[in-house]
């Protein structure tokens, strides 16, 4: 299946653009969120599989940030809202809260091993599935992006599926754990699928990656011996631009020096 | 005979022949290793807090990702180093104890705070530096193990030394704001820097055997000297200044002379009272007490899967 975005006009550059923007902050947040475990890992050999996994997390941002800025350099000025011209890091520390555009559930705190291993758990799966389709994508650039990215997302699948089947069938306390995660997570996990104006034309890889994905997620946890959760209410908006509390404050300690000190080289 | 094992020992060292762990060794050398190469990996491992620190802050995506894998590369050298005291018969749970419990030391540069990027330059130059200058000597060090995993961080120093010296060098390129920012930095880290190459030789116990037996290769204050040496003609393409009215050129002696050393803050720090030992200290129990139940549940998990 072929994503068909055209790029034959300005709004529909403009659409890519946003996508990539998309792709790029979903990136960067949960690259973020991970690399503040650097350090602070349960056992030393975890502290490293976590940073190098925010490594490739920030390498994909940065991927993506940099075909964004590309594209948006050669749009005439008056067309485009940001700071030309853009680079990677004016897309990256110089956009407020609501022009990112990262699902939700990036941008939540760490909280414990368990929430943080489940989150990446049900987010690679998803970036898994998705890469899939966009290696396949008309753009040359995207799919190249892709495909380098699938091989580091095709482990961060298989690190963060063995921990959800460890804690899952570990201890009592690591299974009440990681029942406590799914049901703090389940919540944000069908924004994932939801489509939205930059998405549209990937309305029909969304479905299908939802059944991939739920099919994932079902096989891991019956290994895992958890509970696949009931319906639950879905908190939706981070790709329109309305976040949870936590980006603002994401990005005030991630935007710092840029913010403090414009314009100059780091 | 233990006397005869001892010559063939000091025999085996003289001719720069390995020691390797199933060798018969004296049990002090044994003990100067495993405290010697576990302070080490204990520094690796509580160095990474005060840089860990601005990884969150690094002011663009590149510095971002080469921080973070500065930061990994150190809990990597941990791991080696842990390894290599593992085959002297000390398991990393009972390293780690002497850690928490404050029977084991670690560097002291950790013990002092990153207070703006620009400290994240100043310890990829000087202190990286320092410790590049301390550690390529125990590449040749008697104990194999020790050796061999020095080879390897050694190697990752050095670009890690390049990186914080390419920090500074931007910065001093860079605003009025960032050459401030820097300059501070440099003025915060100098003496601490220069302190950790250790007291001074007189003062140093345990320098004279660990030379004897080639654990060491040169000593304190000739390294520290030459360091000296080598950051006063640095500092000079970087467009800043070190913080020692008495740094000068000497050219009887063909060396920087330098100002005074503060060795009642080098030993109040190096018993628990400097800036953030108890920060530092505290932030490596909690990781360590809070990740108990994840090492549980692993432990459990590999159980029942070995016993299916």
């Amino acid at each position: 299946m072929r994503l068909n975005i055209c790029n034959g006009t300005q709004k529909f550059m403009l659409n890519k653009i946003e996508f990539l923007l998309h792709l790029a902050d979903n990136a960067l947040i949960i690259g973020h969120r991970s690399s503040e475990w650097c350090a602070h890992g349960p056992v030393l050999e975890q502290d490293i599989a976590i940073s190098n996994i925010a490594l490739d997390y920030i390498g994909q941002a940065r991927n993506f940030y940099q075909y964004a800025a590309l594209r948006l350099n050669e749009l005439p000025p008056e067309s485009s809202v940001f700071n030309l011209p853009a680079t990677e890091d004016t897309l990256a520390y110089l956009r407020d809260a609501n022009d990112f555009k990262n699902h939700l559930i990036t941008e939540l705190p760490n909280g414990d091993w368990a929430f943080t291993t489940l989150r990446i758990f049900f987010f690679s799966s998803y970036q898994y599935f998705l890469y899939q389709q966009l290696i396949q994508h008309e753009d040359a650039q995207i799919a190249a992006i892709a495909e380098k990215s699938l091989k580091e997302v095709t482990y961060h699948l298989r690190w963060s599926s063995d921990w959800v089947i460890r804690l899952g069938d570990g201890t009592t306390e690591s299974y009440q754990r990681m029942n406590t995660a799914i049901n703090a997570l389940w919540p944000y996990t069908q924004e994932l699928f939801q489509e939205n104006n930059f998405l549209q034309p990937a309305k029909n890889i969304l479905a299908q990656i939802q059944i991939d994905w739920n099919e994932k997620i079902k096989n891991v946890f019956e290994e895992a011996g958890l509970p696949l959760p009931e319906k639950s209410i879905q908190h939706k908006g981070g790709t329109q631009g309305f976040h949870t509390e936590h980006l603002p404050i994401i990005l005030t300690e991630m935007q710092l020096l840029q913010r403090a000190y414009p314009n100059c080289e780091w | 005979m233990q006397n005869q094992q001892d010559v063939l020992f000091q025999n085996k060292v003289d001719k720069e022949i390995r020691i390797e762990p199933k060798d018969w060794m004296p049990e002090k050398y044994r003990q100067t290793l495993i405290r010697q190469i576990s302070q080490h990996a204990h520094s690796e491992i509580i160095g990474m807090l005060p840089e860990g620190n601005w990884i969150t802050r690094a002011p663009s995506l590149r510095r971002k990702a080469i921080l973070l894998a500065k930061v990994q590369d150190e809990a990597g050298h941990g791991l080696y180093l842990y390894s290599a005291a593992e085959t002297l018969g000390i398991s990393r749970d009972e390293m780690y104890h002497q850690l928490h419990t404050g029977k084991a030391k670690y560097s002291s540069i950790f013990n002092y705070p990153t207070l703006s990027w620009a400290d994240m330059g100043v310890i990829g130059w000087l202190v990286d530096g320092a410790a590049i200058m301390n550690q390529v000597p125990l590449c040749r060090s008697s104990y194999g193990p020790y050796a061999r995993a020095m080879v390897r961080v050694c190697k990752e120093e050095s670009f890690h030394q390049r990186q914080g010296f390419d920090i500074l060098y931007t910065l001093g390129k860079g605003s009025e704001a960032q050459r401030k920012m820097a300059q501070d930095a440099i003025n915060r880290w100098w003496w601490p820097s220069i302190m950790m190459f250790g007291p001074k030789d007189d003062e140093s116990p345990n320098s004279i055997q660990s030379m004897k037996w080639k654990i060491k290769r040169f000593s304190n204050d000739e390294l520290r000297q030459k360091f000296i040496d080598v950051c006063a003609e640095q500092v000079k393409v970087l467009g800043f200044t070190l913080p020692d009215k008495d740094l000068k050129w000497n050219e009887t002696r063909k060396h920087y002379d330098f100002g005074e050393i503060n060795w009642d803050e080098f030993w109040q720090v190096i018993q628990g009272n400097g800036p953030c030992n108890k920060e530092r200290l505290e932030a490596r129990k909690k990781a360590w007490t809070d990740g108990e139940w994840v090492r549980d549940a692993a432990t459990a998990y590999a159980a029942k899967n070995k016993a299916a």
